[in-house]
């Protein structure tokens, strides 16, 4: 079974998101800041890490750019989901090492499902 | 292009308040005045030239006068276009923070939704109650950001008037604090309020107060870390009512202290600790105290807590 890290403060999304997510045949690791995301990720190698970008204590950029600077978790794919859409911090993202950038309100949760479903196959 | 339009764009006082910039801040309306003073220039050198041909030296100070008003002017023509980009600046953050507050709330009713409907995915009962409460918050939340955001708006059209009237205060406020209370007691928080007794009917904006105390009271709460104490007071300095609302939480950064009024600021430490708001609420509130001929100020040490200071003339 394979493993994502959710990285989202928004506990009531990140419970609604992650059961969609286990229903959907993944096992699902939950982390409301990024500071426990970023520990988590080390510790629990996951297949692919879904992270926002505003969070409490250290913020997606911060995780993202930690993430991609350490052997443990460089590779390990991650996918942007934020409700920011301004083109620098898609850039920036981008550049940092996301593998893609998803705003959520234009998005349905199936779609994102299918988003992750063809970056770990 | 017809003669309305060609009217329309000569109008200096309409293009102006198309830009969102006062008159004085206005690159068409200095270029214009420019432009005249530099045709009354020519026609003055011209006429004082002639009448002092003898006394060059007189002509020369007058000119060196009038060149340095157009100097003047054309170094405010400068800084007014600084000051439209910093308004477009303002104008393209404001659509940005105002999309990105009112998305978040929305993405999770929509995903709430999505997720109660689903065929695949089925909702135990018990939970059905949890997500309908989490769909009524978040709108909740955007009728919040959307009041904070029509008082702003009034406040920037000019639009915004006091309709004071006479209240007992000390009930107000008690009344204010006491839907506070659950919150405070959930976060471990001793909320207190110590009325004035001597103060009782006063001439104040009920509904603008109300926005005020609620504000500082809001942010003392959600920036205590841990447990605390919060303090609300109240007293009669002269002619004015002195608030006061002081709690024990992350404080603010001293390098920051400055720019904490400012539309859409949120403290480095204040987003690490909480990351939903829109940093209108101080902005509101010091809008409000000048708005009433008040005064709005602060004592903060970070890591130790804030007193949140204002009064509000009566």
């Amino acid at each position: 079974m394979k493993k994502i890290l959710f990285i989202e403060d928004e506990a009531a999304l990140q419970e609604a998101f992650s059961g969609f997510l286990t229903s959907a045949g993944y096992k699902v690791i939950s982390a409301l800041d990024g500071e426990i995301g970023s520990r988590l990720a080390k510790d629990e190698k996951p297949d692919l890490i879904l992270l926002d970008l505003i969070l409490p204590k250290m913020n997606g950029f911060e995780v993202l750019k930690k993430l991609k600077g350490e052997d443990k978790t460089k590779d390990i794919p991650v996918i942007i989901l934020t409700n920011m859409e301004n083109i620098d911090d898609i850039n920036k993202a981008i550049n940092l090492g996301a593998k893609t950038y998803l705003v959520k309100t234009e998005y349905e949760l199936g779609e994102v499902i299918e988003k992750i479903k063809k970056i770990i196959k | 292009m017809t003669l309305k339009k060609i009217l329309y764009q000569l109008n200096i006082v309409e293009q102006c308040k198309k830009s969102g910039v006062s008159l004085w801040q206005c690159p068409q309306f200095l270029f214009v005045l420019m432009g005249m003073v530099i045709l009354i220039t020519i026609s003055l050198a011209y006429l004082i030239g002639a009448r002092f041909i003898d006394n060059p030296e007189l002509v020369a100070i007058i000119v060196m006068i009038i060149t340095g008003i157009l100097l003047v002017i054309s170094f405010t023509i400068t800084r007014s276009f600084e000051r439209l980009f910093e308004v477009s600046k303002l104008k393209s953050e404001f659509i940005n923070i105002v999309s990105h507050q009112l998305r978040s709330p929305l993405t999770n009713i929509k995903w709430t939704f999505e997720v109660l409907a689903s065929k695949e995915f089925a909702v135990k009962p018990e939970k059905k109650e949890e997500y309908y409460i989490n769909v009524k918050e978040n709108i909740a939340r955007m009728v919040e950001l959307v009041d904070d955001l029509l008082v702003v708006s009034k406040i920037e059209e000019g639009a915004f008037t006091l309709h004071k009237k006479e209240i007992d205060l000390g009930q107000l406020i008690d009344e204010l604090v006491s839907r506070y209370k659950v919150f405070a007691k959930a976060s471990d928080i001793d909320l207190i309020f110590t009325p004035d007794k001597n103060i009782h009917d006063v001439m104040v904006d009920p509904s603008m107060l109300k926005i005020l105390v609620e504000n500082l009271i809001d942010n003392a709460i959600r920036y205590t870390k841990g447990g605390g104490k919060i303090e609300v007071k109240f007293k009669k300095q002269g002619k004015e009512i002195l608030f006061s609302v002081k709690d024990e939480g992350v404080g603010i950064p001293e390098k920051e202290k400055i720019f904490i009024f400012q539309k859409f600021f949120r403290a480095e430490n204040a987003l690490k600790t909480r990351t939903r708001g829109s940093g209108l609420g101080l902005y509101v509130c010091k809008s409000i105290v000048s708005e009433s001929k008040g005064k709005i100020w602060f004592d903060s040490q970070e890591g130790k807590g804030t007193t949140f200071y204002f009064t509000i003339p009566i």
